[in-house]
């Protein structure tokens, strides 16, 4: 069974901070990571493999600037088997429908895929778009949201997460399932791993727009039907008050002022 | 590629939005969409139109209405009875190459999140994620703008942008906020983030025209089997529609913390809720969350027991009308956005908080 995974290296938005004065973000010192649910979706292909290790195959695929194959490494590191980097700039800029027809280019040139496998959505851009959109253009059934996954055979149930509960999907494959935290612990490289990884970088493929089948009217900036108009900073909102006292004191200024201004 | 030249655009009409229905029941957002539809409808000067599928939903159709539908296309059948990625897509993907709207909203849902992309990709055109403010008007447009940041558009763009749909939505974590344009494509697609609109106001006095829809599906066209579907067994935590959010975070120490919490929320009629920390220290469900990553409330009064107020959970909760911050320390961010601080410990205040309600509530 071939497993395809797919991973973005982004920004940890976690620990951004923004600039009181100018209202921008620091980019400075804001590490890359292995986006968060892309690892549960990698760590759901493991222990695919882990149940059969001579018949499954692990191929993390991401688009990026070179700069990826760091994180491409850590998925390695973790156990994948090998990895595709999509990059080129004919590819920059694009928005989601943009992006999943170049990372679905990659995909049919690989082509005896069984599962493809994602995050939920990324937490740059927190779209959950991409994910879907690869999967209508490669033609084959999604399941999104999986918080558990069971394969027998060509056959896929997942437990899909919603807002109120969950739902049982039965899928076959080829099928692309995208992945939230709740699905699973993703495990930690292993030191040979990493040595390993860093011994053999003929494990990560770097395909250009010219090695896939695409066009430049599908892909990149221009290509994109979304554009940004503009991006700004959210509004700071009013400073309010601090209250001051004893607990007893605050408590009883909080009340007053509630009822005073009718809240309750 | 749907590109669709300015001179064409104005055969594309209307404003439509998707009326998501689970089990016979319309979602609310289904009702914030209409509310926000209908103010973009008014400002292009078209009309507003809902798009249901489900299998005898006839009466969901009469309540569209009322909310302020013109006009609801249905799909009634069988195989739409649930929601599947499949039927779902094609129907609608055949309903917007016939009618042709000018723009598709639908809930930032589980659903909404599913189909979306799906059929933004089918049809050929731009979607834009988790919407927070959408705007049509050009003026209202930079009303919004100016009202909360001192960056500007060119002169240029705005006049090139006047019959393109402004979707702002926020990006990188909630750390910037980001305006989308789809110039090129029609429909302009959007999901919106559920809870963030205002409902559309019923009134069953209203009347519109219910369109059967005319489309192809068979049972072949679906791949996915619904084995089940299940209604979590936990209480249904409606932070949506609560008028007053408890909430607690990683200041409460343990899980134990949240049963003050519930205590809290039940003496003042509340809704408890929790920080992303609280919910990954799995000290609660993550039903319960607020934040970017969880629900957006925007109660009468929220209540941050413990939260120190990391910029994504700030995102989901900034827009209520009254925020008491409670936390021991004076520097945390939540401060920044309270109207009300008090600095100490919320194992003494709350408890002093329930009692002086409590008291409250005995003179009232």
């Amino acid at each position: 069974m071939k497993i395809l995974v797919c991973a973005k290296q982004v920004p940890n938005t976690k620990n951004v901070t923004t600039d009181p004065v100018t209202g921008r973000i620091n980019r400075e010192g804001v590490e890359s990571i292995l986006n968060p649910d892309d690892a549960n979706a990698l760590e759901a292909a493991l222990e695919i493999k882990d149940k059969d290790p001579e018949n499954v195959h692990v191929t993390v695929i991401s688009m990026g600037p070179d700069q990826a194959k760091e994180m491409l490494n850590e998925c390695l590191a973790m156990g994948a088997d090998d990895a595709i980097l999509l990059s080129d700039r004919r590819f920059g800029g694009s928005d989601t429908w943009a992006t999943s027809n170049a990372i679905a280019a990659g995909m049919a040139k690989v082509g005896d895929y069984d599962l493809i496998l994602g995050g939920r959505q990324a937490i740059d851009g927190d779209t959950a778009q991409v994910g879907p959109q690869i999967a209508e253009k490669l033609g084959i059934p999604q399941v999104t949201y999986a918080e558990d996954i069971k394969i027998d055979g060509k056959t896929v149930t997942v437990k899909r997460q919603l807002e109120d509960g969950y739902e049982i999907i039965e899928v076959q494959m080829p099928c692309f399932i995208t992945c939230v935290a709740e699905l699973n612990t993703p495990r930690y490289m292993n030191v040979g791993g990493i040595i390993e990884a860093y011994d053999h970088p003929e494990r990560i493929t770097t395909w250009s727009f010219d090695d896939v089948d695409i066009k430049q009217e599908e892909t990149g900036l221009k290509a994109s039907p979304t554009n940004v108009f503009t991006s700004f900073a959210p509004a700071p909102k009013g400073a309010g008050v601090m209250l001051e006292g004893t607990d007893q004191e605050m408590v009883d200024q909080l009340m007053a002022s509630l009822k005073e201004k009718h809240y309750i | 590629m749907a590109r669709v030249a300015v001179e064409d655009r104005g055969a594309w009409k209307g404003v439509w939005v998707f009326a998501e229905q689970r089990q016979g029941e319309l979602n609310s957002v289904a009702i914030e969409l209409l509310g926000e539809g209908k103010k973009l409808a008014n400002d292009i000067g078209t009309d507003l139109s809902a798009i249901l599928l489900g299998e005898n939903v006839g009466d969901l159709a009469k309540e569209l209405i009322a909310y302020g539908a013109d006009k609801v296309y249905v799909a009634d059948d069988a195989l739409l009875k649930d929601y599947t990625t499949d039927a779902y897509t094609e129907v609608i993907d055949q309903a917007i190459r016939k009618y042709q709207p000018e723009i598709v909203l639908l809930g930032a849902t589980h659903i909404g999140r599913d189909l979306g992309p799906r059929i933004a990709k089918r049809t050929t055109t731009g979607l834009t994620a988790d919407c927070t403010h959408l705007d049509y008007d050009t003026n209202k447009y930079m009303e919004f703008l100016h009202g909360i940041t001192s960056a500007t558009v060119s002169q240029d763009r705005i006049d090139a942008n006047k019959e393109n749909l402004k979707m702002t939505r926020p990006a990188f974590g909630g750390n910037l906020m980001a305006t989308i344009i789809c110039p090129a494509t029609r429909p302009q697609m959007a999901t919106v983030r559920p809870g963030v609109m205002d409902k559309a106001v019923k009134d069953e006095s209203r009347t519109g025209e219910i369109i059967k829809l005319d489309y192809k599906l068979t049972a072949d066209d679906i791949h996915t089997k619904i084995l089940e579907i299940v209604k979590s067994t936990e209480k249904k935590v409606n932070l949506t529609d609560a008028e007053i959010v408890v909430s607690g975070g990683a200041g409460l120490g343990s899980a134990d913390g949240f049963k003050l919490m519930q205590e809290f929320a039940d003496t003042v009629g509340g809704v408890v809720g929790a920080s992303r920390a609280a919910v990954d220290a799995g000290w609660i469900d993550h039903s319960h969350q607020v934040g970017q990553t969880g629900t957006t409330v925007k109660p009468k009064i929220y209540f941050a027991c413990g939260i120190s107020g990391a910029i994504q959970h700030l995102a989901g909760m900034q827009d209520s009308d009254i925020i008491v911050a409670i936390n021991k320390s004076s520097i945390a961010p939540i401060f920044e956005v309270a109207d009300y601080g008090i600095v100490g410990d919320l194992y003494k205040i709350v408890p002093m908080l329930i009692e002086a309600f409590k008291e409250y509530k005995a003179e009232a």
